[in-house]
């Protein structure tokens, strides 16, 4: 990765956002500004993680690149397109699997195909291809009910990779996961990337994962809700749980601790 | 003491119905009760006997289990069919809605005589009126139910690009079923309810005109014999509907399983 990366610095950004703003009318006068001039650009290929507390307006990023939120002004493409609706290129997964209780898992997966109105059976294959990748071949049958969290999160991702698309837009996907399977989905998320060749752009609270799965952190600080840092993380790839034992790992974490300490919002 | 716990219950259940018949006989025996006040328990099943067999409580029992259905099924349908329009499109809620309100405000007993003079004296008053009845619940609960989905559901699915119709159809439709089933549920029983009713108010056959009859003749017995039948026909009918639930809305019922067993 680390060498493919030089080359790709020089193709065309597969998201590039300029001057962002997104203001919430409110019932009681003063608007809140969710987003402020927020820029930056997405290689393609990246992980790029965002992370900033609660209420910096990370979540309203995401949807907006994800064209299910309207950006109140600024400029954001991407592949070259101004976003101005949802993309057949993106696949996204939320804090929540938010599976169809009535469809079984592979149904879940195929989900995007019916949606884009593409043939089922030419897909088929590939969705049990990714199942087996995620590790839930044998779970192609099972009702969303039969499964556990991490399991059905394991469906979701699936399911925003079924179409093949470009990006891949993930909200806190495994904020709903206990320590340790959140551990084991993150590495699991890396093997997923690593395989798929997908540009990833995950957000999170969560300062140890976002340095463990980047390329990028973008560190974003709320009220208003902006960018004030952009780190490079330049840890080897592939990259294993001994690493969070690494002084690099430890440097970087602590580097964004201290940023957000520096502007008192330290509730992350 | 290696009886399963279901099959205990379900004995217990019995021998409470046994004690309670034999108790009933008892007192009207011993404190000589008028059998035009309270029938003895073996008055009314002899009452049951002679009607199953003369057929005449067959005839009248096939008369109300039509005027039921056929009412069920217009009122939900169409209940269900508005609830649906009204899901789809929020002006119908804000302008159709409160009429419909106003409507089921009215109590059906109340507008019941004008429909007999409007329908007539056979089955079509007695099926209106228990459309009437059986309509709401289920357009109550269909909304209801169409607004249930999760917000992230929706945003997912438009993030894939999906049309409003198409988070109708595959999300939110199938999301309401359960409450749907509440509110077809919730109908079935009424519409018991309302096709006696409409009898009452003026018919030619079906079991509430029998009850009148017997009534009028003082044949508590036989009155008795009809309650016990009005009773089995509304559990038989519930069951039914819970039963179609457990095959349409199959992901519910073992959803509940896993809760209960963790």
């Amino acid at each position: 990765m680390a060498d493919g990366t030089a080359a790709l610095v020089q193709a065309a950004p597969l998201i590039a956002a300029r001057g962002l703003n997104k203001i919430y009318p409110t019932q009681s006068g003063a608007p809140v500004v969710a987003l402020q001039d927020v820029s930056f650009t997405l290689r393609q290929g990246e992980f790029v993680t965002v992370v900033g507390p609660s209420g910096c307006g990370k979540s309203t990023l995401l949807k907006i690149l994800a064209g299910i939120l309207r950006r109140s002004s600024g400029q954001v493409t991407l592949a070259g397109r101004e976003i101005d609706g949802p993309s057949r290129d993106v696949g996204v997964v939320f804090q929540a699997p938010v599976l169809l209780p009535w469809r079984n898992v592979l149904q879940n997966v195929l989900l995007p195909i019916d949606i884009q109105r593409l043939d089922r059976k030419a897909h088929t294959p590939r969705a049990r291809a990714l199942l087996e990748m995620v590790g839930l071949a044998g779970f192609a049958d099972k009702y969303p009910n039969e499964l556990s969290g991490g399991m059905q999160q394991r469906v979701g991702i699936t399911r925003a990779l079924v179409h093949d698309p470009a990006l891949l837009l993930m909200d806190e996907p495994f904020g709903a996961l206990d320590a340790m399977t959140r551990e084991a989905m993150n590495l699991e998320l890396l093997r997923i990337w690593g395989e798929a060749r997908k540009t990833v752009m995950l957000v999170t609270h969560s300062i140890p994962e976002a340095v463990f799965l980047a390329d990028r952190v973008i560190v974003m600080s709320p009220r208003p809700g902006r960018i004030t840092e952009v780190i490079e993380v330049d840890l080897p790839r592939p990259r294993d749980l001994s690493m969070i034992n690494s002084a690099g790992f430890g440097a970087y974490v602590a580097a964004i601790r201290a940023h957000f300490q520096s502007l008192g919002a330290l509730d992350a | 003491m290696t009886i399963p716990r279901g099959r205990l219950e379900l004995l217990l259940s019995i021998l409470l119905f046994v004690v309670f018949v034999l108790g009933w006989e008892a007192a009207c025996v011993l404190l000589e009760v008028p059998a035009i006040v309270v029938p003895a328990p073996s008055a009314v099943a002899v009452a049951m006997y002679a009607g199953l067999a003369s057929g005449e409580l067959v005839t009248h029992f096939w008369v109300t289990f039509a005027e039921v259905l056929l009412g069920f099924v217009f009122g939900a349908g169409a209940g269900f069919v508005l609830g649906v329009l009204v899901g789809l499109f929020p002006l119908m809620e804000r302008t159709v809605y409160p009429y419909i309100v106003a409507f089921q405000t009215l109590p059906k007993v109340a507008i019941a005589p004008i429909i007999v003079i409007w329908f007539g004296y056979g089955m079509e008053s007695k099926v209106v009126i228990t459309a009437t009845i059986a309509f709401f619940p289920v357009l109550a609960n269909t909304i209801v139910g169409l607004r249930a989905i999760p917000r992230e559901q929706v945003e997912l699915m438009v993030a894939f690009t999906a049309s409003r119709w198409q988070v109708f159809r595959m999300a939110r439709l199938p999301q309401a079923l359960p409450y749907v089933f509440v509110g077809l549920d919730v109908a079935i029983v009424l519409s018991v309810i309302g096709a006696i009713v409409g009898e009452f108010v003026g018919s030619q056959a079906g079991l509430g005109y029998l009850i009148l009859q017997r009534n009028f003749n003082l044949d508590m017995a036989g009155v008795f014999a009809i309650l016990i039948i009005l009773s089995l026909m509304g559990i038989g009918l519930h069951l039914a509907v819970n039963a179609v639930q457990r095959r349409v809305v199959f992901w519910m019922a073992s959803s509940t399983d896993r809760v209960m067993g963790a």
